[in-house]
């Protein structure tokens, strides 16, 4: 199953990315395509962390909320950094993830990290240490809202 | 119709643009490594994103929108990838964080500080 959407996916992209549908570019994609299934394969790649596919659906949902959660703590950032005050008031607080899987806790760690004004840098098992360039951004985070939100897009909804 | 693209996709376009300038400002104003990487993120996301976005509408529903959604992708799982890494390479090295609230005035007296120790 895994080994066949891989397959589908690479097939997908080479498509793509080549654009001349000739018989032969399209063997040699399909060629390849299998060569990249087998060495996967060989090296074992393939699991929950390797392709994750029950995440699939959530990404379409989860993907433009933290586009939306980027833009709004992008301007914050912008924000600050014109001030000519330069208001900043770093922080270094510990986070609890919620997430059961390797997979959740890496999506919230680097959605974490993708928002301007906060970022991971450290993760210990469930627990990720979090900097801050302000104070309440950090409060946010600890609030715990992008948590819940992860551990929705965790069961794939 | 083509007309309404073309301002849509500009003002994307100059809106990405401005982001990956206030990324830079704040790169020069702010005062250490990890505050600066913030002000980098800046650049990284809403900058990059809006220019990307901008540029898809330029190309309208081709290969290169496609593709450029892979290039969007790509920057969303190795960005934040990059900026972990370099952060916890900093705590490693043991790149002490400023922690605090902190205003332009302090930070100016801190940096003058600085420059006087090195002269001395």
């Amino acid at each position: 199953m895994r080994y066949v959407s891989l397959g589908l996916l690479l097939f997908g992209f080479w498509l793509a990315l080549s654009g001349h549908y000739t018989a032969f570019l399209i063997t040699i994609g399909a060629l390849s395509t299998l060569f990249c299934v087998a060495v996967a394969r060989r090296a074992n790649a393939l699991d929950d962390e390797g392709q994750p596919v029950h995440l699939f659906f959530g990404t379409l949902t989860y993907y433009p909320w933290l586009m939306w959660e980027i833009a709004k703590s992008g301007w914050t950032v912008t924000k600050i950094i014109l001030n000519p005050r330069l208001p900043i008031s770093p922080t270094m607080i510990k986070v609890r993830a919620g997430q059961k899987t390797a997979a959740g806790i890496a999506t919230y760690a680097n959605s974490i990290t993708l928002t301007p004004g906060t970022m991971t840098v450290g993760v210990d098992g469930h627990d990720l240490t979090v900097h801050a360039l302000v104070r309440e951004g950090a409060l946010d985070l600890k609030e715990g809202g992008m948590d819940r939100r992860v551990r929705r897009f965790e069961k794939g909804l | 119709m083509q007309m309404a693209m073309e301002i849509a996709s500009w003002a994307l376009i100059l809106s990405g643009s401005f982001f990956v300038v206030v990324g830079m400002v704040g790169l020069v104003r702010m005062p250490e490594l990890y505050t600066r990487m913030h002000a980098a993120s800046v650049t990284d996301t809403l900058g990059a994103g809006l220019l990307i976005f901008g540029m898809m509408l330029q190309a309208g529903l081709s290969l290169v929108t496609l593709k450029l959604v892979f290039l969007l992708a790509l920057y969303i799982f190795t960005a934040p990838v990059v900026t972990h890494a370099l952060a916890r390479a900093a705590l490693h090295e043991d790149v002490k964080p400023l922690l605090g609230r902190l205003r332009a005035p302090t930070l100016l007296t801190r940096r003058s500080k600085v420059k006087s120790g090195r002269r001395s």
